[in-house]
Formats: structure tokens, sequence, C-alpha cells
């Protein structure tokens, strides 16, 4: 957590009172609530009451998707369409998925390109075909895993045209890229605490002013009444601050950290020379590196990496903790072995150029060794 | 390390000697969901964070490794595949033989490491030599008796020394919270414990007679030879009462006929084991000492002589429920030291010599 945010969630926590009580302190915590909401609104481009906090991006994508598509079946029973990308991350994929298999959501699945882009010309068609019967349409800003930018703004003018809501999740996007919520034309935007220096299990849905959506969770109706619990003060003041200040060095930030990250893609393209950099090479998180080591196994990278102190990551594991090959990789048009071979370097706001220094001393080991162990499997 | 607690204590143990140790969980199920079981067996989900949060707490790496193919081909497969072929596998050993010790081995061996450490209850003392475990009731010399020189050179079992208890208390003090978890027996890839149930699913039923061995009598049916064992004496139910009214037991299992041979007790007696596929660890033969026909069977003195992959034991005291399949394990004897593994083989016949006094009498 940013210390500015620290300091905000210690001081929020050291006074009592219920946001939602008409006693002092409760009008005191309000106040807390309240510029909480502006700042955020301020820093992404959106108006105070247009800011849903919620406990994080998973509840945010799953209010998005489900929430908008109850809202707009109940004004019109055939329309059951759900449109995502095939990248999306699992909060949104499966989100999805829940609805065609229990709400009798027709689910559509927009591919990607080898780089991990939609192609608008593919959303233009759907919605062109079925724009009447979509409740929903939701493609990320950009991919947690390979870091491509999608073309949002054009995907959500795109939407408009046919009246259908677009979401966006911006939880990897915001803070690294420019992200402005009325300026992209989107009418939902998912904002989590923890990848921009606030606290974990805080975040924010933005939801436009006219668009309906159905509450995932019953009850005062705190939030707009889309959202009820009562508002986590301390949490929404620390993700308020952090929000504000990450956004508002993010130009710097950026060129700082892919200035850093192109170094680390040259060297590494140099010293495993059959290294396959994934993603589109221009529209990126700046801090996003990510690579396919033929022959290798992300999983088997990871552990030797790591023991030489370098931290990385492979898509996701199952919840036995098995690798699994990504699905982000695979709807890129990677097979199975080039799945499972990939790799992500993530740079941030502490990373050095001695980081990419000691990737690079340790990485031509780790790939010999890797291969090694790849080597004995395959006759099996 | 399984998330029971011995590997957690083994595990522990290594990196306290100063070895720079790393975590690994096998992931064995090839659908960990269809295994949620509980604590027991191998494969759960809940054993995989067992284990993890053992690690945590020791302070190392943790990391699930993917062998649920090898260990379908190797272990499952061969499992069903032996008990098809009238023989009675043990899973355990073969676990150990072909994905311990091997798969995972090999696999850590090209990743740098120099050994695999495990929480199996046996010694191995600074001569190399593999010995049972201090704690007789729980010592498993005898499912990595199959192990080579060459694995064994690169295997670590930090608890030979200690009681089953030992190890209880010692994970209590270090705050593994998987002190207590109860051992697990079954066959981890049996989440019910049905293996009768578990070999029809995938042989089918394919029924059979049941003969008497001595009078040649059909005296009975079974709906699959494969779920019956050498020794074996309850669910027989035989329609035809033997001549002296007393209890029968599983002789012989022949898969070619589909018969399942029965007969008294006395007649399953065998005084000499003929095994393939032999590890020896270069003892001249002929040799006296001590075999283990089956796991947590008892020993009996026996001569044992083995040329080129085939062992040969002719049993000094005549030995019950001897099955194909199971490993003869030869021990020599020491005290001192733990009795030592000689070698061992997989058991494909036995048979009867001598007219031992118990048959004589009947
Ligand atoms: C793209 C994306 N969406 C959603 C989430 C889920 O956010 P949270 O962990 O706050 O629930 C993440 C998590 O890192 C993410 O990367």
């Amino acid at each position: 957590m940013l210390p500015e945010a620290l300091d905000a969630y210690v001081a929020a926590a050291r006074e009592v009172g219920n946001p939602s009580s008409l006693h002092a302190s409760g009008r005191h915590a309000r106040r807390v609530v309240e510029e909480a909401r502006e700042r955020v609104a301020a820093a992404l481009g959106c108006r105070p009451s247009e800011v849903v906090f919620t406990g994080g991006g998973t509840e945010s994508d799953n209010l998005a998707v489900k929430g908008i598509f109850w809202a707009r079946k109940s004004t019109s029973l055939s329309r059951t369409g759900v449109v995502v990308s095939a990248v999306e991350h699992h909060a949104v994929l499966e989100a999805a998925d829940w609805l065609g298999k229990h709400e009798g959501a027709q689910v559509t699945t927009l591919p990607v390109n080898a780089a991990g882009k939609v192609d608008p010309a593919r959303l233009g068609a759907v919605l062109e075909a079925y724009g009447e019967e979509i409740g929903v349409v939701s493609v990320q800003w950009a991919n947690n895993e390979v870091g491509t930018v999608q073309p949002i703004a054009e995907l959500a003018a795109l939407a408009n045209r046919y009246g259908v809501p677009f979401h966006t999740d911006a939880v990897q996007a915001a803070g690294q890229v420019p992200v402005d919520f009325a300026a992209s034309g989107v009418a939902a935007l998912t904002v989590t605490g923890h990848k921009l220096g606030g606290p974990i299990g805080v975040g924010a849905l933005l939801l436009g002013r006219d668009v309906a959506a159905t509450p995932l969770l019953h009850g005062g109706g705190h939030e707009r009444d889309v959202r009820s619990g009562t508002v986590d003060t301390p949490g929404v003041a620390a993700f308020a601050v952090a929000v504000e200040i990450t956004i508002k060095t993010q130009q710097e930030y950026a060129a700082r950290v892919a200035a850093l990250r192109d170094d680390l893609v040259k060297r590494v393209l140099s010293v495993v020379p059959d290294a396959l950099y994934n993603g589109d090479p221009v529209d990126r998180l700046p801090g996003n590196a990510h690579f396919s080591f033929p022959g290798c196994e992300g999983d088997a990278l990871l552990m030797l990496l790591d023991a030489n102190g370098v931290g990385s990551s492979t898509g996701s594991a199952c919840s036995a903790g098995i690798a699994q090959p990504s699905h982000v990789l695979l709807a890129m048009g990677a097979d199975d072995d080039r799945a499972r071979s990939s790799l992500r370097f993530t740079l941030g706001h502490t990373s050095t150029a001695a980081d990419v220094d000691a990737l690079i001393d340790a990485l031509p080991a780790a790939v010999e060794r890797s291969r090694r162990a790849t080597a004995w499997k395959t006759p099996r | 390390m399984s998330g029971g607690v011995d590997s957690a204590v083994a595990a522990a143990r290594a990196h306290e000697a100063g070895h720079d140790v790393t975590g690994v969980h096998l992931a064995l199920a090839r659908n960990p969901q269809t295994f949620r079981t509980g604590a027991r067996g191998c494969c759960t989900l809940e054993d995989s964070r067992d284990a993890r949060r053992a690690a945590d707490v020791i302070g190392i790496p943790f990391y699930v490794w993917d062998m649920a193919d090898q260990f379908h081909d190797s272990v499952v497969d061969d499992f069903v595949a032996e008990y098809a072929a009238g023989r009675t596998p043990n899973p355990c050993l073969r676990c150990n033989e072909k994905i311990k010790f091997t798969a995972v081995l090999d696999r850590a061996v090209a990743l740098g490491f120099d050994a695999v450490v495990t929480g199996h209850h046996a010694r191995l003392g600074a001569d190399g030599r593999l010995r049972r475990s201090v704690d007789n009731g729980k010592d498993q010399s005898y499912v990595l008796a199959v192990l080579t020189r060459a694995q064994l050179d690169r295997a670590v079992f930090p608890l030979g020394d200690s009681t089953k208890a030992q190890v209880r208390e010692e994970a209590a003090v270090r705050g593994l919270a998987v002190a207590d978890k109860p051992d697990s027996h079954d066959i981890c890839f049996i989440a019910d414990g049905d293996t009768k149930g578990f070999l029809a699913k995938r042989l089918g039923a394919t029924p059979g007679d049941v003969v008497d061995a001595r009078t040649g009598e059909r005296v009975g049916t079974h709906e699959g030879a494969y779920a019956y064992t050498v020794g074996q004496r309850k669910g027989l139910d035989l329609r035809v009462p033997a001549a002296d009214g007393r209890p029968r037991y599983v002789l012989s299992i022949t898969p070619k006929t589909n018969t399942v041979t029965v007969g008294p007790r006395e007649d399953l007696l065998v005084d000499e084991v003929t095994a393939s596929k032999a590890i020896w660890h270069g003892a001249a033969t002929p040799i006296e000492c001590d075999v283990q026909l089956r796991a947590h069977g008892e020993v009996v003195p026996a001569v044992v002589t083995v040329e080129g992959g085939t062992l040969r034991a002719r049993l000094l005291t005549p030995a019950r429920g001897v099955a194909a399949g199971q490993a003869i394990v030869a021990y020599q004897r020491d005290a001192a030291g733990g009795d030592a593994v000689l070698g061992s083989a997989t058991i494909t016949a036995a048979a009867r010599t001598s007219v031992a006094p118990e048959a004589a009498r009947a």
C-alpha cells in the first residue's frame, strides 16, 4: 500500500462511526466516505454518484455482468445475450458462464488475434446480428497476463450505437494507461484497490447514472440501491487516496517503467534467442513483459527463478494448485505446450535496473535446466 | 509433501539440517474435484492445502507438480491390469518405484536438485543401506525395497530413527497443524475404499466358477476373479459346504479359465517362492536371511538364491497367503542398526515341496 493510503486507512480506522448512522460520529464517517467517492470520481472521470464501492474487482465484475444482464432481461425477456472477450479475467468469464448455465443466457465469446486483441468489426457484426437481444457486453481494458490493451473507446462506441451497455474491467489498466470513464463512453468500469497501491478487498464499479443493475447483495441498499452492506470507511478512504495519487503520477510512471520493460525485453531476447514475446508490442501495459520459452515448463522456470530471488508468474492454477495452460494464450492461438511454456515478468513502482540485471543473470541457466526437466518427460 | 504429518516433519528436519529444501506436492488425480474426501488418501484438495500450509510454517517454497498422467499410467492402470492377470499388486510400492523415485526424482535432478526427501519410515544410514525404521509397526522399508542403488543414493529418509508418536509430537512442537491428522491406510485413488467396486467398474462382470482344490468340484460362482486375493476367507459365498465343514480359503486364481480355487487353510502353506525382476544389493547367495512376503506381513527365515533377475526363496518355516504380484523382500537381521534390506523381487509363483505336519494330519 502507498504510505499515504496507509495513513488515510489508519486515520479513518481510529475514528468510530458507521457511515449509515445519523448521529455525529456517523455523520463524520459519511463525510469520509463521500469525500472518497468524490476523489475517485475526479480521478477517473465520472460523477460521484456513479461510484459504487465494492469488495474489489471480482465483485465489481460480477455486479456489472450479472446485474446489468438481470436488469435488462427484466425489461425484455428475450434479451438474453451476453458478449465477452475470450481473454477476460475469470471474474468476468465465470460470471458469464454461470449466467449461461443457470439463467438462460446466450453467451457469445469474441475471439482475439495473435496479439490478444479484439477486432471491433467482430463486435460490430455480433451487434448487427443480435443487438436487440444483448443484455451486456464486457471487454477488459487491459489483459492481466499478456498486457494487451484493447481499443475500448472504439468498442464502447459500437455498443452505444446499438444501445447495449458496455462494461470494461479496468483493473489492470487504471494507473498504468490513461483511463477516463466519461471520455471512454463505457457504461460500467471495474477498478480494484490492490492494483493501485490501495487496500485489498476494496474496489469500485463505476456505473453510469442511467445504467440499471440488479443487486447481487440485497440488504439496506447502502450504495445507490445496487450494493448493500455498511461501507468500509477506512478501506474506501485509503482506496481514494491511492487512486488519486496513482492516476496523477500515471504518465511519468508509465514512461519510466516502459523504458525499463523495453530493456528487459531486449535483453531476454538476446540471452534466450528463441524466446517468443507475447502480446501486443505497442498497445500494452507499461510494466508487462510476457514470453514463451520453447521447451520449458513455466512452473519449473518460475521455481528456478524464485530460488534466485526473481519473482515471475505463470497463468492460473486450479484450486489444487496445479498449473493450467492459460486460457489467454490458448485464445491467442498458442498450443498447449506454448501456453505452458509461458512466463510473465511484471515491473512496477519499486522496480529498478538492478532487478532486470538479476533476471538476465539467472535466466539462461534456468531455461537450460527447465528444458532438461521437460526432455525426460516427453518419451514417458 | 502429501499433506500428512510425516512428510511435513521430514521437510522440516531436512530444512533444519541446512539443506536447501523445496516442498513439492504431487497432484495425482486427473480431476482433483472428484477426490474431495477429506483427510484421507493423498490426492485431495484439502491435502494440497495442508501441504502448502506446512511448507509456509516451515518457511520453504512450495510447488504442486502435476503427475496425474504418469500416476495413471504407471500405478492405476498397472493396479487394474495386475488384478486382471490374477495377481495382487501393491500400488504404494509401485508409486515409490515409478513416481516418487523415477518421475519426481528425474525431474528434480534435471532441475538441479540433489535428492528427494520423503516422510517414509525407514532408515538410510551412513553405509547407504536401506533398513527398517526403529518403529517396527510403521516401518515402510518393504515398499521401498524396490529402489535401485542409484535411486537410494538420491533418497533421504529423515524419519527412520523416530517412532510415529515422536513424529507427531515433533509436528505439534513445530506448530504444524497436521500433527494429529489421521494416518491414511487406504489406497489413495480409491476414495471410498471399495476396491472390489473400483475394479468391477473397470473390468466389468466376468462370472466364473469357484472350485474346490481337493475334490475338483464346483462349489460356487463369482462375478470376477479379480475380486479375490490368495488367503482370503471372507466373502466367498460358497453354496456347497466342505466335507469336513471347515472354512475354505482362496488358494489360487487362474485368469485363463477364470477360476478361483479354494481349499482348507493348511493348503495355503508354501515353502518355495519364485520371484522376478530382482533388485539385489550384492550379498553373495545362497544366503540365509529373513523374508517378508507382503506389506505388514510377518517375516520367515529362508535361504535365498538370486540368479540373473530371478530370486528363489526356500522358506525354512512355511508361510500362508503368498500372492503373486506382491513383493518378496529379503532382510539381513541386525538388531542394533535395524534389519537391512538385501534385495527384493516380485513374486511370480509359490509352491509346496515338503509335506507340512498340519497337512499330514488332515
Ligand atoms: C483483470 C482483473 N480483473 C479482476 C481481478 C479481481 O480483482 P480482485 O482481486 O480485487 O477481486 C483481477 C485481479 O487481480 C484482475 O487482474
